[in-house]
């Protein structure tokens, strides 16, 4: 008997193979393994589970931590709580997609393709881009990778980078630039917003790219417009990295001219899951298609004319470039690509807009009421749906304090930038209750 | 499958339908442009698609039946590894204690999620025999550059910067060579031997004082065990380099041998191929890297520690390359194969192996009447076969692949590794039956036997699916990468 319900080998099965093979003993196969360093014993992994104590197992597991559907929560910071609707998880359970490998074989991969193509066009509506990949990792290494796909298609060395950029990001890109010996340079900070003036001054051309994100780390919304004037001035692409539940509401940064726009879908469809794994995507204008890292989905037709989706434009990537690849991923985040398509489809046109509608106005409206309440918004510019409040203690302490009275306060910005203990980073998404805002409110002003 | 052509979702969009709930805007609402300067303000909505919530769930069903997975039918993609993907593993990542978790929750509120990693750390170290392991890097392809990202980082620590060089096999999988240019090294390639071996003698000429490391898979890209696995270690080590143990075949070794004791300093793994993940048409997956002691203080941070009973990040690496992704990883993938490694244990994890490894030698020897077969060597997880017989009848290895598709089968990986003719790469796991590889086999067979007596029937193949070939060299020429109404009206 098996003791083990993905093995089905019997030992009539094991003993009619060896027979085939013309070997005695399964031992055999394994001769080419020089004696040294074949492993003796045991490995020290705990030992199996069967299924029922398996489940008691990773629910104590799950059950040892504080998740943020039982508890109203107010981080944000690049990962989102939202409104995913019941019908997602269903449909990426069919196991057709989750069971299947990069669709190398169209004829059997239709589904797949033509989902993924569905996710491209979507994601171009939301960015105002000419043409998207099928995904990548997450939002920042997107980011990284559009730097890096920049500095090769420009010949330059110089990334400009503002510092309202989600730190994280800055520093994936940072160990990225060691390995292409590039240099990052940072933009500084003016009131939450990216410092114009900086980065005029540290624009030239040597410079490769100009990163900002939109809305920024903070939550504010940066001017676009006049970035754009100054990242095209000697020829440099403009990077924009952007919230997409964002573009519901706010003018599309394919509109104010960026060369490649990237981010994460997370906000749509997918869970947060301690931060990963999320969908970065990536969007560029025509001219750099060519270029582009990742998978990409076209159209065509078969041999009797029928529409079919095939990957294309391959010549870019490592399986066939090898060392001259335009990048060294392989794989793409295509079932959370899915996810985010179906996320998007259910949400629709006209939900987008509201959705976004009501992150805005509700993180304004919780903004109003610390302000009423006396609290100090730091957040000066347009927001979206986060802003900053100072507080007169340090906020990990609030924190604590907030999370005994039920409520997950938002983000220490003392984590990221010493000096800025006192400082939160508020979000508020659709999920949240006007009672939960209160509630927030009313617990911050009984620890005054 | 279902053979009608599937409109795209915006084709049966229809203005005023919706399929969401959203919940209600309960505050008081203040005029928009007290928010928002009107610069900023988007005027056109983006053109998502609007369909009631059974039109989705039609339209997303009838995806799913124009795609073949794992539980459709056998997958024998080489080097793939496409094994079950376990169901408790889909509704264990689901839980809400692990799926909504916030990255930026103090530690105090995540100590389940932060245990689960501790122990997958010290899990995926038991099984490479390393010293530390990290859950950061997404996948395969960033496990590969993260891991040569610390050997960079180690070279250049002891004054060694002129290391610019990473040798890598010309069987090696694309990624290799790929990931070191990423890194900032060349890629140097170091043949194989007749037997598909490594050429030692060629490997000595290469390695010196400008090679940083040797990329290697073993069992190799051709599935054969390299067996002079420890010479090989000795002359990378003596010329000072390092040994990068790329674990996208790790299949074949689980509890057999350890990369740790084979004289890697360096190792990923996929988790979406041994450790039951599902690919997910594509990711997203996980790349653990696990190093020897003195690459540790290169680590990317946190990494998971144990004090006590409880557990922390640890950000304690002076010397660390830096973040190569945000917060701790793919979490939701990691649950997954942590899961996988529960419901097996450590004997369970050793029979994998060596039935993954009975069944492809049980497959080669089959088909090994049928096609030429290159190497004598046992296999290991997987095997190659040579379309070169029937080539000669005029039926290319891309035909039949084409024709195992209207048996119900994914065909092999076709075309690779380059150093083989027409090649076809079988893996077949060790989750398949006996009946499912002979059935396999037999028509692997027969489509041999149809090369010779009735070549057309695979040269036109396949005939059963639900679009025939597809014309590849119009969607690179002029590539349609978006839907846009006009497009679409032009094809019709």
């Amino acid at each position: 008997m098996s003791e083990y319900r993905y093995l089905p080998m019997t030992e009539q099965d094991q003993q009619e193979m060896l027979d085939t093979i013309g070997i005695s003993q399964l031992e055999d196969l394994f001769d080419d393994v020089p004696e040294e360093v074949k492993f003796k014993g045991e490995l020290d992994v705990k030992p199996a589970l069967h299924e029922t104590a398996l489940i008691k197992e990773m629910q104590r597991l799950a059950g040892k931590n504080t998740n943020i559907k039982d508890y109203p929560s107010f981080l944000g910071a690049g990962v989102y709580e939202h409104y995913i609707p019941s019908v997602v998880n269903h449909m990426l359970l069919r196991s057709e997609f989750f069971t299947a490998y990069t669709p190398y074989q169209p004829e059997i991969s239709q589904g797949e393709l033509q989902g993924i193509f569905e996710f491209q066009t979507m994601i171009c509506e939301l960015t105002q881009m000419d043409l998207a990949n099928s995904s990548m990792y997450d939002g920042p290494t997107a980011l990284t990778e559009a730097a890096m796909m920049s500095c090769g298609q420009m010949k330059k060395k110089e990334i400009l980078v503002s510092k309202t950029v989600h730190p994280e990001a800055i520093e994936v890109l940072k160990t990225n630039a060691v390995g292409q010996n590039l240099t990052v340079i940072e933009v500084e900070d003016l009131n939450g917003q990216t410092d114009m003036k900086d980065l005029e001054s540290k624009y030239s051309d040597n410079t490769a790219c100009v990163i900002v994100q939109y809305p920024n780390f903070f939550g504010e919304i940066e001017d676009l417009a006049s970035i754009e004037k100054i990242a095209h001035a000697e020829k440099g692409l403009m990077i924009v990295s952007s919230n997409p539940l964002s573009l519901g509401m706010l003018k599309a940064p394919g509109a104010f001219g960026a060369d490649v726009v990237v981010g994460d879908a997370q906000p749509f469809g997918i869970p947060t899951q301690l931060g990963g794994p999320h969908c970065g995507y990536f969007a560029v204008n025509k001219k750099l298609m060519r270029k582009v890292p990742g998978r990409l989905v076209g159209q065509t037709v078969d041999e009797n004319g029928e529409r079919g989706f095939v990957l294309t434009l391959q010549a870019r990537e490592q399986h066939i470039r090898r060392d001259k690849a335009t990048s060294n991923i392989c794989s793409n985040q295509a079932l959370n690509a899915l996810g985010a398509s179906i996320a998007m489809s259910a949400i629709g046109k006209y939900g987008l807009k509201e959705m976004a509608y009501q992150n805005m106005q509700k993180a304004h409206y919780a903004s109003r009421q610390l302000a009423a309440a006396g609290f100090k918004v730091v957040t000066q510019g347009s927001f979206f749906n986060e802003f900053v409040v100072e507080f007169d203690k340090e906020v990990k302490e609030i924190n604590e304090k907030l999370f005994a009275e039920g409520v997950i306060g938002g983000l220490d910005l003392g984590r990221f930038y010493p000096g800025k203990e006192k400082q939160m980073l508020i979000a508020v998404t659709e999920l949240r209750t006007k009672e939960e805002i209160d509630a927030l409110v009313s617990a911050l002003e009984g620890l005054k | 499958m279902t053979n009608k052509n599937q409109a795209l979702i915006f084709e049966m969009s229809k203005e005023g339908r919706i399929g969401h709930s959203l919940p209600v805007l309960d505050v008081e609402e203040i005029p928009l442009e007290e928010m928002l300067s009107g610069e900023f303000v988007r005027e056109e909505p983006a053109e998502l698609p609007q369909v009631s919530e059974l039109q989705l769930v039609r339209h997303y069903t009838a995806l799913s039946r124009r795609n073949h997975g794992v539980d459709t039918g056998f997958y024998p993609l080489g080097s793939c590894t496409m094994k079950y993907n376990p169901k408790i593993n889909e509704d264990v990542a689901r839980y809400p204690g692990f799926a909504h978790l916030h990255p930026y929750q103090p530690e105090a509120q995540i100590q389940g999620a932060l245990e689960m990693m501790y122990e997958l750390q010290y899990s995926l170290e038991a099984i490479t025999g390393m010293d530390q392991v990290t859950l950061q890097p997404a996948a395969g392809a960033h496990g590969e550059w993260t891991g040569l990202m610390l050997i960079r980082a180690y070279h250049e620590a002891n004054g060694d910067t002129q290391r610019t060089k990473v040798i890598v096999p010309d069987s090696a999988h694309g990624t290799n060579p790929s990931s070191a240019v990423v890194a900032g090294f060349e890629a140097v390639t170091v043949r194989s031997n007749e037997e598909g071996l490594v050429d030692l003698d060629h490997l000595r000429e290469l390695a010196g004082d400008d090679t940083a490391a040797l990329m290697l898979t073993n069992p190799n890209t051709l599935g054969l065990f390299e067996r002079q696995i420890v010479e090989m270690a000795s002359i990378i080590h003596e010329a000072g380099g390092k040994l990068y143990y790329d674990g996208a075949n790790s299949n074949a070794i689980l509890g057999i041998t350890r990369p740790g004791d084979m004289g890697f300093d360096v190792v990923h793994l996929n988790l979406h191929k041994t450790f039951t993940t599902p690919h997910g048409g594509g990711g997203p997956g996980s790349g653990p890297v696990g190093v020897k002691q003195d690459l540790v203080p290169y680590l990317p941070a946190p990494i998971v520690m144990k004090e006590g009973d409880s557990y922390r990040f640890s950000y304690d690496f002076p010397d660390t390359i830096g973040r190569v992704k945000p917060y701790y990883g793919n979490f939701g993938i990691n649950v997954r194969a942590y899961t996988y490694i529960r419901t097996m244990g450590p004997e369970g994890l050793r029979q994998v192996s060596r039935q993954a490894v009975l069944n492809a030698n049980y497959m080669l020897r089959k088909l090994q009447p049928h096609f030429d077969t290159p190497y004598e060597q046992h296999c290991k997880h997987e095997f190659v076969l040579s379309g070169k017989r029937q080539k000669k009848l005029g039926v290319r290895t891309l035909d039949m692949a084409k024709r195992l598709l209207d048996f119900g089968y994914h065909p092999p990986t076709i075309y690779f590794p380059l150093n083989v003719e027409e090649c076809l790469m079988i893996e077949p796991t060790e989750t398949e039956s006996k009946e499912t590889l002979d059935e396999f086999c037999d028509a692997m067979i027969q489509i041999a036997k149809e090369a010779e007596e009735n070549p057309e029937i695979v040269q036109e193949a396949p005939h059963t699916t639900v679009v025939g070939r597809m014309d590849e060299t119009t969607a690179a020429r002029k590539p349609v990468l978006r839907y846009t109404p006009e497009e679409y009206a032009s094809v019709k």
